[in-house]
């Protein structure tokens, strides 16, 4: 993107409820801050995924820690955002660390497989939490309150507050990317032998990027949880992994808006599909909108083959050409 | 300077190197010969740490480092090139070299300040990009490079963490004899500041460079000497440089 293309995007974001309010639409609102929300989460994937190299099929770990942190406090009455939020960011952390001090001991297949199984055990671990509703999840009764005389239960303060967490995010990794460690983060995706062999202590490293990246996706969860006044397990199937997964590959593994564009490509694609019912299409295949996650399969495969640098990339090289 | 005592590795029942003591003093250059697969990148590997050793010890100015981590063993002065290049090919000459000499100086554990506000980093990655001859190629991805300035720059990702000894595995693979030159004459200017372990197969280099020599044949060091007294071995005439060599 250029200089000013972010700007832009921001400006557009930060007026986009106004719009949204003077028709009435709020149901776009909450289904921009779900996408802000899944962009932060695919965000910091995109860090240990497109910038570490590090291709953990884990990361609804994280961010299903932050949820149910997060929620378990406010339904124990702790409302203040203050302090669930760090919370679920710290116990997002914590497992993050645990979980990479051994996942990072192995590379390739079997670091996909272990972050994939320490996913599924927190999975079960949350399923059988009987006192904080099991696999029947965990309703809310109502947002996490900020204070400051903001409002985080209407949609439109709520949105801001999304967009600032993403903003924050975005920011974050982009300074992180320029930064010391941030290049040695690429270093070692480039090439983990040499980058050990010139003196980086490249396990600590990745354990640290990992760390960072489980934090940001903790907030995405308590945010998530928030949202939706509602959690349960699901949060953290190993699916809700696979679809973060994809977002960084649709957006751009490695590119600073990879995670927006991704989680906004497919969210939109998803909405587009299961609420714009297409005729000609609906008479071929007269239950398509039952089965969107076919188009959005569609659609990556297209990514995978024709931009394997992902939207981000495609941008990225059209303005060069 | 590095000291390795009764060293050995096996690789399931396969024994790559086999009771291995060795010496290399302080300011040589000591050439380390031998047949392929007598178990010289191995021994690299060990003393590098890159690979763990199954018997033995490791001693680098006088300090037990068998044990140690590879990235310690760098930031104590101990580097290692590779005989199969081995870089950041999709990061430009100067930010490999920038890399390495971030990784010596300073932690690396810095997240929010760009490192392009670091000028000492890249005047110094400069500065060695001009002794290994790439100047005026610092801008230039890895992967664009030719043959033999990636083989410059597989030796100077080396040189870059300033090591006081350096592993060098076949800097001169797949030469040209002119670019064979320009190495001899890195090294030949290196010599008076690094203590150099190398590992080649040009006999020419070897004996040009070489202050002592020693030999390796299925894992274990057969001799160790001078270079003439090496030439003339009966057991290294026959297990390496073959009959028809001329002493």
């Amino acid at each position: 993107m250029g200089r000013a293309a972010p700007w832009i995007v921001l400006a557009l974001a930060l007026t986009f409820p106004l719009a949204m309010q003077a028709e009435h639409q709020t149901y776009y609102l909450s289904f921009a801050s779900r996408i802000f929300i899944y962009a932060l989460a695919a965000t910091s994937l995109n860090l240990i995924l497109g910038y570490g190299g590090m291709i953990s099929f884990g990361h609804a770990a994280f961010v299903g820690t932050g949820a149910y942190v997060s929620s378990i406090l406010l339904s124990e009455g702790v409302a203040s955002a203050w302090i669930g939020w760090p919370a679920a960011v710290a116990a997002s952390s914590l497992a993050a660390l645990v979980i990479g001090a051994v996942s990072l001991r192995t590379r390739g297949v079997y670091f996909i497989m272990i972050t994939l199984a320490f996913a599924q055990m927190v999975f079960f671990l949350v399923n059988s939490m009987k006192a904080y509703g099991g696999d029947e999840g965990l309703s809310l009764r109502e947002r996490a309150s900020l204070g400051l005389g903001v409002d985080l239960g209407s949609d439109f303060a709520f949105y801001y507050a999304a967009l600032a967490a993403l903003a924050a995010g975005l920011y974050g990794l982009h300074r992180l990317a320029h930064s010391r460690f941030g290049r040695v983060i690429q270093a070692i995706r480039e090439n983990e032998e040499r980058a050990e062999a010139i003196g980086f202590p490249v396990y600590r490293c990745k354990l640290v990027c990992f760390v960072i990246a489980g934090a940001a996706g903790g907030l995405a969860g308590a945010l998530l949880a928030s949202h939706g006044k509602y959690v349960n397990p699901n949060v953290l199937h190993w699916t809700q992994s696979g679809t973060l997964m994809m977002m960084v590959i649709m957006g751009g593994a490695g590119r600073l808006w990879g995670g927006v564009i991704g989680a906004a490509a497919l969210l939109g694609l998803e909405d587009l599909i299961a609420n714009h019912r297409v005729d000609w299409l609906a008479a071929i295949f007269p239950n398509y909108q039952q089965h969107a996650s076919l188009g959005v399969g569609t659609v990556l495969l297209a990514i995978v083959l024709f931009a394997p640098q992902g939207i981000a990339g495609m941008l990225a090289r059209k303005k060069h050409a | 300077m590095l000291e390795l005592k009764n060293l050995s590795k096996r690789f399931g029942g396969v024994v790559a190197t086999d009771d291995v003591t060795l010496e290399v003093k302080r300011g040589e250059v000591h050439a380390l010969i031998g047949p392929n697969g007598a178990g010289k990148t191995t021994l690299i590997g060990q003393i590098s740490g890159s690979l763990g050793s199954d018997a033995g010890a490791i001693l680098f100015e006088g300090l037990d480092i068998t044990h140690a981590a590879q990235h310690a063993r760098v930031r104590s002065g101990l580097a290692r090139s590779y005989q199969i290049t081995s870089m950041f090919k999709r990061f430009t000459v100067l930010d490999n070299l920038a890399l390495a000499v971030q990784a010596r100086s300073g932690s690396s554990f810095s997240f929010w300040r760009p490192v392009s506000a670091e000028a000492p980093l890249f005047d110094e990655a400069r500065t060695i990009a001009g002794e290994i001859g790439l100047a005026g190629r610092e801008a230039v991805v890895v992967a664009a490079l030719a043959h033999g300035e990636q083989r410059a720059l597989e030796v100077g990702l080396a040189l870059a963490t300033r090591p006081r000894l350096v592993l060098l595995d076949e800097p001169m693979a797949g030469m040209g004899p002119e670019e064979s030159e320009n190495m001899i004459a890195l090294l030949e200017r290196i010599r008076a500041r690094i203590t150099v372990l190398l590992v080649e197969h040009d006999m020419d280099a070897v004996f040009r460079l070489a202050d002592r020599v020693s030999v390796l044949v299925s894992g274990r060091v057969i001799a160790s000497g001078a270079p003439a007294a090496i030439r003339a071995h009966p057991e290294v005439r026959k297990a390496y440089l073959g009959e028809d060599a001329k002493a």
